[in-house]
């Protein structure tokens, strides 16, 4: 009975959403507030439903309900419950569901924490959102339904989850991803309620810069997470494989970024607005074109769902219904009147557009990358691919140029800043930078190294004009406690994120140019150097896991005679795929990773092939992505936005 | 010239130099590193270079894998039911590897017409046929008929 | 002018939209088979059960059936094997299995577990006959007519919809006939 309610609530959910997408906007366009004011029950009424159906679906999984299609085909019974429940985003359908669920959540929000919005304002927007929620509820129900049963009779088990997906990793990596993909709706909804209000003010963009910030930071972690999942489950030990559905998750974020930056410059100064409306136009479009390019099968991935052209084909409607529709709106009522504000060559507005400028011009190049392929074959000029190398020789010199950009905006103001004070503030951060970049692959590595030496002075660069702007800021203080209190949340957003994109470009070049890795056949009592570790192979035995049989192997690692720890890395065999699985073990560092990953074994099992990598400050590339997502959502917390909140309420009693 | 001019005039040259030089990087990466993709039949009758990095994929022949006995050397062939190609890798394969499975190969053509594989992918999921596969064979059976 | 200008994004994206389009339309799923509409390939195999009967053409030609290619290592056999067994009950079609690159005592031992929907199964140890066939992996499943000619192919699990489209498709043979 369960499922037939999920499926129940869903068609409320989506009439509930239709309403929403109806009502409200026709109300704002006649001015007529009680049409105006449904929009926020039906916020409500639309994200409650999607949770019961949601729920329902989680109940069938928790009850090894197998009738349900999709839940034999992604669950089964020896299954560990955790796993059990996160295989409801294990799949096309229920991951699809939790897309909508997460939309609905966001509308609510947005219907909730927005009482400083004028009613026809929110009514546009929470309108705009039910169009959306509209489109994927329709999605959901017509083609991809996750509570299909198995009639008239049903399989006795599960055909059980693929096994790459049992795990952590997986049960976090979709739904912080969604949350950031979906977020960037309320942006969108945010920048077409404007366009068709025609109030494209600096209010705006101070109501949808926290809302940005927040679905930005979001999907940061979601890349972030993902990519650290890759690491450890695929068991090649890498972390970016330039794949199409990674690349799908870079571009919204690239633009996202963009975005959040282009979105400040419009608020403080009312300036680039046309700019900004169309970045969020095109955030939330990518992550549409994201889920298509996944979802579809149009591109050789191998991680895409497996491919179904009819729903493909739902997908690129609603793409072309959203983007073709907004572009529309946007050619028509943007403005195309020069911004009066003015300001020099030397300013924030004009680094804060080189930023953008960057941004986009990755985002094209990842685009192109990813979508040239299927030009090519659209052409009818053949089957390509394009390799990771296109995208490298790319990104890392236009990356490295805006970080430079990134510095000097540190140190600039609104308006116009001398070219004195700047070189008076950044001379000491440039010279501290370049020195310790020209030192570091010496004392590190034993030799000069160009690229160690260009991506640690870069990094230095940010880091170090992160800091000496923060020293400056003190110069004239009374007392640091008063000044680090008068410090807005915003201000602290920012050089947390800075340092964080540092992080990452130190990760980067240090794991890419010092990595060491040895494919070895070991059999017991074998053993191999790898960067002053000794790694000894000490057997393997055979363990059994909840759902799976596995060899077990023993690597015991010492350093100068001293042990370091001993890892015990699997070949997992499922009992009901039969699927093999590669099981890494790390030791993980600040400084350095150990990553052990087991091969096949050779002659019956007499010996294996082993994998041994040494990855240096591989951490450090994650740890940039969670301090730039952690920096985007302090800035949320800034005193501005809260303050604007109280006297809107005031005003509005 | 007023200022104003002159400041336009650099914008406008600043924008194309800046345009072309991306243009110009990214047409001379995506050159460099684009990899053709060649069904076993075009292999076997001599249609792919020799030494060029290209793509190969087909399904993998029972019977065919041959590991070495003191590396981690592999041959095996793939095949796209009318012609097979010998394969060799040096590594370790992804868990999916199997006789019967798809399976796509990117590396160079040796002089002996073998394919030295410097990557190996499977897809994830047992019921997978890569879509150039798919293509390729799909193209072949129309050319039958 | 300017103005025009706001419609560059607009113009982009829907070249960009033609060519995801297109793409669309290069469908990896649909695999017409070589020998659609032609006889099914002569074979001269054992039976899975009783290694010492040959089995041939002959032993399925005079009324509809389907041929299902499966195998004891194909996850998605065993998803499709309820469906396959609600049509074998239904008795309306019968059903010959073409176990494709297996073990015998496996196969054997998977039929006595989970249910036999098959009139008898062809075993097919090297996969000769699936070469004829053109398969390409398991599951597939073809409808024969009466005189043993391909009329359909599935790829992939028979699902209730694909059962729906089989049943279509034999339904309009018999209008025709009427």
């Amino acid at each position: 009975m369960t499922p037939e309610i999920g499926e129940f609530a869903l068609i409320i959910g989506l009439l509930l959403s239709v309403i929403l997408a109806v009502v409200p906007m026709v109300g704002a366009a006649t001015r007529n507030e009680m049409w105006m004011s449904f929009a926020k029950p039906l916020a409500l009424g639309q994200f409650l439903f999607m949770i019961i159906s949601f729920l329902c679906l989680g109940y069938a999984f928790a009850t090894d309900d197998f009738s349900v299609v999709y839940v034999a085909q992604h669950s089964n019974s020896q299954m560990p419950i955790q796993f059990k429940l996160s295989a409801i985003w294990g799949g096309h359908e229920g991951s699809l569901l939790l897309w909508a669920l997460i939309l609905c959540g966001w509308t609510f929000a947005v219907s909730r924490f927005s009482k400083a919005l004028p009613l026809d304002m929110l009514a546009r927007v929470l309108s705009i959102m039910g169009m959306v929620g509209t489109g994927f509820i329709s999605f959901l129900l017509i083609t991809s339904s996750p509570f299909a049963r198995y009639l008239p009779s049903y399989p006795a088990d599960g055909a059980d989850l693929n096994p790459l997906l049992q795990d952590f990793g997986l049960i976090v990596h979709p739904p912080m991803l969604y949350m950031g993909y979906v977020g960037f709706s309320v942006a969108f909804a945010f920048a077409l309620a404007a366009l068709l209000s025609g109030r494209m003010d600096a209010a705006w963009a101070r109501w949808s810069r926290p809302w940005t910030n927040i679905a930005w930071s979001f999907l940061g972690l979601g890349i972030t997470l993902g990519s650290w999942w890759a690491y450890y489950e695929l068991g090649w030990g890498g972390w970016w494989f330039w794949d199409p559905v990674e690349n799908a998750s870079l571009m919204p974020w690239l633009v996202g970024t963009a975005l959040v930056h282009s979105l400040a410059v419009t608020e403080k100064r009312g300036v680039f607005k046309s700019w900004t409306l169309l970045l969020a136009i095109f955030a939330f479009s990518l992550s549409l074109l994201g889920t298509f390019l996944v979802r579809s099968g149009v591109l050789t991935s191998v991680h895409a769902f497996a491919s179904d052209p009819e729903r493909g084909f739902f997908i690129l409607m609603l793409l072309a219904i959203t983007m073709g529709g907004s572009l529309t709106i946007y050619a028509l009522k943007a403005p195309s009147v020069k911004s009066e504000s003015s300001f020099s060559w030397l300013s924030r507005e004009v680094l804060l557009l080189v930023n953008n400028v960057f941004l986009t011009v990755m985002a094209v190049t990842v685009l192109l990358g990813t979508l040239y392929p299927l030009l090519i074959d659209a052409l009818g000029s053949g089957k390509i691919s394009v390799g990771p190398p296109y995208f490298n020789a790319v990104f890392v010199p236009i990356m490295g140029t805006m970080s430079i950009a990134m510095g000097i905006s540190i140190a600039v103001r609104w308006r116009e800043t001398s070219q004195e004070s700047v070189i008076k503030t950044l001379w000491l951060p440039a010279v501290v930078s370049l020195v310790i970049g020209l030192i570091f692959p010496f004392a590190y590595g034993g030799g000069f190294d160009f690229r160690v030496f260009l991506g640690m002075s870069v990094s230095l660069w940010v880091i170090s004009t992160v800091v000496r702007e923060f020293i400056s800021k003190f110069r004239n203080a009374t007392t640091i406690k008063t000044k680090l209190s008068q410090l807005s949340m915003s201000y602290y957003g920012m050089m947390v994120a800075h340092i964080g994109v540092a992080v990452t470009a130190i990760g980067i070049t240090l794991v890419s140019t010092y990595s060491e890795e040895r494919d070895m056949r070991m059999a017991k009592g074998d053993h191999v150097e790898l960067a002053g570790y000794l790694f000894t192979f000490e057997g393997t035995k055979v363990v059994k896991g909840p759902n799976y049989m596995a060899d077990q192997a023993t690597i015991v690692i010492t350093e100068d005679g001293q042990s370091v720890t001993t890892l015990h890395p699997e070949k997992r065999r499922y009992n009901v795929k039969r699927n093999m699985m590669t099981e890494a073990d790390i030791d993980a560092g600040l400084f350095r990773d150990l990553y052990v990953a087991l091969g096949e074994p050779l002659n019956n099992g007499e010996a294996w092939a082993v994998r041994v990598h040494y990855k240096p400050y591989v951490r450090w590339l994650w740890l940039g992505g969670i301090l730039m997502s952690l920096g985007g959502l302090l800035t949320v917390f800034d005193k501005r936005y809260r303050k604007k909140k109280t006297r809107g309420r005031v005003a509005n009693a | 010239m007023t200022p104003k001019r002159k400041k336009r005039l650099t914008i406008i040259l600043g924008l194309v130099f800046g345009t072309s030089l991306i243009v110009g990087l990214v047409m001379f990466s995506l050159s460099e590193n684009i990899n053709l993709f060649y069904s076993t039949s075009q292999i076997a009758n001599g249609e792919a270079p020799v030494g060029a990095r290209i793509r190969a994929g087909g399904m993998v022949v029972d019977n065919s894998i041959k590991r070495s006995t003191d590396s981690l050397k592999v041959q095996f062939a793939i095949t796209d039911y009318e012609k097979q190609v010998l394969v060799e890798f040096t590594g370790i394969l992804p868990d999916l590897f199997r006789e019967g499975q798809g399976i796509i190969a990117q590396g160079t053509m040796d002089a002996n017409g073998v394919f030295q594989a410097d990557e190996v992918l499977a897809k994830h999921d047992e019921n997978y046929m890569p879509p150039e596969i798919a293509e390729s064979m799909k193209k072949k059976q129309e050319a039958a008929q | 002018m300017p103005r025009l200008l706001l419609f560059i994004p607009l113009v982009l994206f829907m070249i960009l939209g033609g060519f995801l389009w297109k793409g669309l339309s290069i469908d990896p799923r649909e695999l017409p088979s070589a020998l659609l509409d032609k006889p099914f390939p002569e074979f001269s195999v054992t039976a899975l059960q009783q290694p010492d009967r040959v089995l041939t053409k002959k032993d399925f030609v005079g009324k509809p059936v389907l041929v299902n290619v499966w195998a004891t290592w194909c996850p998605s056999c065993r998803q499709e094997h309820e469906q396959l067994l609600a049509i074998a009950a239904q008795g309306n079609l019968e059903i010959i299995g073409l176990n494709y690159k297996d073990e015998r005592a496996a196969a054997i031992n998977w039929l006595r577990q989970l249910g036999d929907p098959y009139q008898f199964n062809i075993y097919d140890e090297d996969g000769m006959l699936g070469l004829d066939l053109g398969v390409y992996g398991a599951p597939e499943t073809y409808l024969l007519d009466a005189q043993g000619k391909i009329r359909h192919r599935h790829v992939g699990v028979v699902t209730p919809a694909a059962w729906q489209e089989i049943q279509a498709i034999i339904k309009g043979w018999d209008s025709v006939k009427n």
